[in-house]
């Protein structure tokens, strides 16, 4: 009998439970999102490569803003040895509500000198001041109010003139790869016919391959995806590099307005897939990697840094104190550089001393034989 | 004196006179015509630009022909020029055609010396034809000429304005070579972008002060074409080796998914202009240019250098033949004094070395016999030692023999004794 019962009393149970196991967490993404819309987004992009290609024209473009305006073109003669300059501008956008804070890090003048030795050093420069600025940030006291200025994505311009890349090219990659995305471009791709695009696009990738850069990558989708998805996902990966128009004006096509660019020969239209890959670079871009890109950025490329950081300064101690020290917290004030030196002297001439006389000594033993 | 006064009156007898009949010498130029077809043309293309900006392919299609030409690769370490040469006929007309190509110019990172192999090779050619024209036995009519008549520009189509390492390659080649700017791959920029940008590279070359070639407008025939195609510069061209049908024609084109660019179309590139202003109208006057004013600019500039004078300081002309044997003299002179000077050095520096090995001898000897002396030194403290440890040894066995005797004495009284107290006690 008491089986009976308590048989009943667990099936009543079982129906309120079903009610209780809804604890509600699934709102989680709701809240994030919230919370994201109002602390708002920033996103730092860079853009690099020789004058002329088209990079104001592209960001213009992507941001449907005009950031540039009035800019003051430098002549062939004063570009002769130019310096690289780093110019930031920042804008504050909105869009349904979302505020983005875009900060474009432009640098004029990279690759329009005659001698481009190191051209890429003031850049590298400013990625690094970046890092160190959120690592002491980071380690400071009152971490309330951290500025991120470190570069989220640097688009690299590759002349579409060319039959590949350029040793400036490489060179710049190169030393770069480490410190941040590096999404490599080709620019002006209405001066390609699409036979002519794929063996350029097959003919950069290859060279990227073989000279190990490392380029940003994008993330495996998920198994559980739809089909779909995957295969736009497979589709943007194959068309790396993104061949790009950009362009600053609006012209009718077929009693639409899109941005173009009008020749004698016909109308180039930005946003046509057909055209270019600006869509797909957009999209990548701005709609669907942009936090995957900072996320990148944080977790891998600022932790690079601040490991090496870490290690030189740790590495630096042990040298001088010539003992295991644990962590440290702060640097300690080195030791006499000068002393040390002469201590090493003296020892190795001590040293060159005893072997003298080992070898005197010998000879002798060996006369008196 | 009396040569100026000849002259005078020659001068002044030059009288204009007018024919009665046909007498026939209009056919002059024919016959220079049919001399020179015989003969055959010449004419050499400096093309330079960087990699890839379309080079080998307007060449191709300017000449409509497919000259081999392979890729070149960015990573060249310098700028070397490849000269080829090719046979080329129309009509009756032979025309040897030389293209020299730039390769690997605009490549590497540090470009301040891509310039100089082009001025080199320039020079060269020049160098040469001086040279055959210095000889004894000369065979100018004959010799292959292989100065530059032309160097075509690409300008790389920014849309802003010149590179720095093009206004820098401009100013050096100017005063040796005609140069004509052209914007290469126009298909990339529109109308309105295309004017802005001729008419800042024109101001950019004008206030650099670089001199291009401009068409001649002194001969009437084509003096209005000529005009009105120095405005059109540079021209902006697109170059194609493949046909695309357009219309129900197959024309030289390039095909792209938002329309056609037809290389013939004046109102798509400029490139049949090129082709009328090259080939058409101007190339025999490119070679005139070439000869008369660079090769001689070239020629003064050489000789000069040489020593050689128009006239000498009392102003008689000089004979190039006592001026030439004036220099030799000097030349073998300087060489002499050269040799004897460098034959001094090197008795000096065989003496000195003899000298130092003989002090090194020296030295040597020296040790040798400081070192035998020791020896000897050592050699005898060694026996003194032994003598006196020997001394030391017969002493040290004549006291023992010594001790021992005593020794023995002494027992032998000992035992003598006890018998003489009993033979006492007896008694």
């Amino acid at each position: 009998m008491t089986t009976n019962i308590r048989y009943k009393s667990r099936l009543v149970k079982s129906a309120l439970e079903q009610e209780k196991q809804y604890v509600g967490f699934a709102t989680l993404p709701n809240q994030v999102h919230r919370k994201s819309v109002k602390k708002g987004f920033d996103f730092t992009l860079m853009v690099a490569g020789e004058s002329g290609l088209g990079k104001s024209t592209l960001v213009n473009s992507l941001f449907l803003t005009d950031l540039y305006k009035d800019r003051k073109m430098l002549n062939a003669e004063e570009r002769i040895n130019q310096t690289v300059e780093i110019i930031k501008h920042t804008v504050d956008i909105e869009e349904k509500g979302v505020k983005l804070k875009l900060t474009i890090v432009d640098t004029p003048g990279f690759g329009d000198a005659v001698n481009n030795t190191e051209c890429w050093k003031p850049i590298t420069d400013y990625i690094d001041q970046q890092f160190e600025q959120y690592f002491r940030d980071e380690s400071g006291l009152n971490r309330k109010n951290i500025q991120d200025n470190r570069v989220h994505c640097c688009l690299y311009f590759i002349p579409p003139f060319g039959h590949g890349l350029r040793p400036v090219d490489v060179e710049f990659m190169k030393a770069l790869h480490e410190k941040v995305n590096v999404v490599p471009l080709i620019s002006k791709a209405d001066c390609l016919t699409p036979g002519e695009m794929k063996k350029l696009k097959d003919r950069v990738k290859e060279e990227i391959e073989k000279l190990g850069i490392k380029v940003y990558q994008f993330p495996d989708c998920d198994s559980d995806e739809d089909e779909e998805f995957k295969q736009q996902d497979k589709e943007l990966k194959e068309s790396t590099p993104f061949a790009v128009i950009g362009s600053n004006t609006v012209v009718d096509v077929k009693g639409q307005r899109v941005r173009g660019r009008l020749y004698p020969w016909g109308i180039v239209e930005v946003e046509n897939q057909s055209h270019c890959d600006f869509v797909k670079l957009r999209n990548m871009l701005i709609r669907t990697h942009m936090h995957d890109l900072k996320d990148v950025t944080c977790d891998v490329h600022y932790e690079n840094y601040r490991a090496q950081c870490i290690q030189h300064m740790t590495s630096k101690l042990t040298q001088d104190n010539r003992i295991e020290s644990p962590l440290p917290i702060l640097p300690l004030p080195t030791p006499d550089v000068e002393t040390e030196k002469l201590i090493k002297m003296k020892d190795e001439e001590l040293k060159r001393m005893q072997e003298m006389l080992q070898k005197m000594q010998q000879q002798m033993h060996d006369q008196e034989q | 004196m009396d040569a100026t006064d000849i002259d005078k009156s020659s001068n002044e007898e030059k009288r204009n006179l007018s024919l009665g009949g046909h007498v026939g010498f209009d056919s002059l130029p024919d016959q220079l015509v049919s001399k020179s077809v015989a003969q055959g043309f010449c004419f050499n293309i400096l093309c330079v630009g960087e990699t890839g900006v379309g080079k080998s392919t307007l060449m191709n299609t300017l000449f409509n022909t497919m000259f081999e030409n392979d890729e070149a690769s960015h990573y060249q370490n310098g700028v070397y020029l490849r000269p080829r040469t090719y046979d080329l006929q129309e009509s009756n007309v032979h025309l040897k055609l030389t293209i020299v190509d730039t390769v690997g110019f605009g490549d590497q990172i540090n470009k301040e010396q891509s310039y100089k192999p082009i001025v080199d090779y320039i020079d060269t050619q020049f160098e040469n034809y001086l040279q055959e024209e210095l000889k004894i036995k000369r065979a100018l009519f004959n010799c292959h000429d292989t100065r530059i008549h032309i160097c075509l520009y690409f300008i790389a189509p920014t849309g802003h304005s010149l590179k720095s390492l093009d206004l820098v390659t401009m100013k050096k080649l100017d005063s040796k070579v005609n140069i004509i700017p052209i914007i290469a791959k126009a298909d990339t920029i529109s109308k309105s972008e295309l004017h802005k940008f001729k008419i800042k590279i024109m101001s950019e070359l004008v206030s650099n002060g670089v001199q291009i070639y401009q068409f001649p407008t002194d001969d009437e025939a084509v003096t209005e074409i000529n005009a009105s195609m120095n405005a059109h510069l540079p021209f902006a061209v697109v170059g194609s080796t493949e046909e695309v049908k357009v219309g129900n024609k197959l024309v030289r084109a390039r095909q792209y998914p938002w329309g056609v660019v037809q290389v013939e179309n004046e109102s798509h590139c400029d490139f049949v202009k090129l082709r009328e202003m090259l080939i058409r109208v101007n190339m025999e006057d490119l070679r005139e240019q070439t000869h008369a004013r660079h090769y001689e600019l070239y020629r003064r500039c050489k000789l000069e250098e040489m020593g050689f004078k128009d006239t000498d300081p009392d102003s008689q002309p000089f004979s190039l033949q006592e001026t030439y044997e004036a220099k030799r003299k000097e030349f073998m002179g300087d060489l002499q004094h050269k040799e004897e000077e460098m034959r001094q050095m090197f008795v000096n520096k065989v003496k000195e070395t003899e000298a130092e090995l003989k002090e090194k001898e020296r030295e040597l000897h020296d040790k040798f016999e400081h070192l035998k002396r020791m020896h000897q030194e050592e050699k005898r403290k060694v026996e003194e030692k032994r003598r006196d440890l020997e001394e030391e040894m017969n002493a040290f066995n004549r006291r023992k023999v010594a001790a021992e005797t005593l020794q023995a004495q002494s027992l032998q009284a000992a035992s003598q004794q006890p018998l003489k107290k009993d033979k006492d006690k007896k008694n």
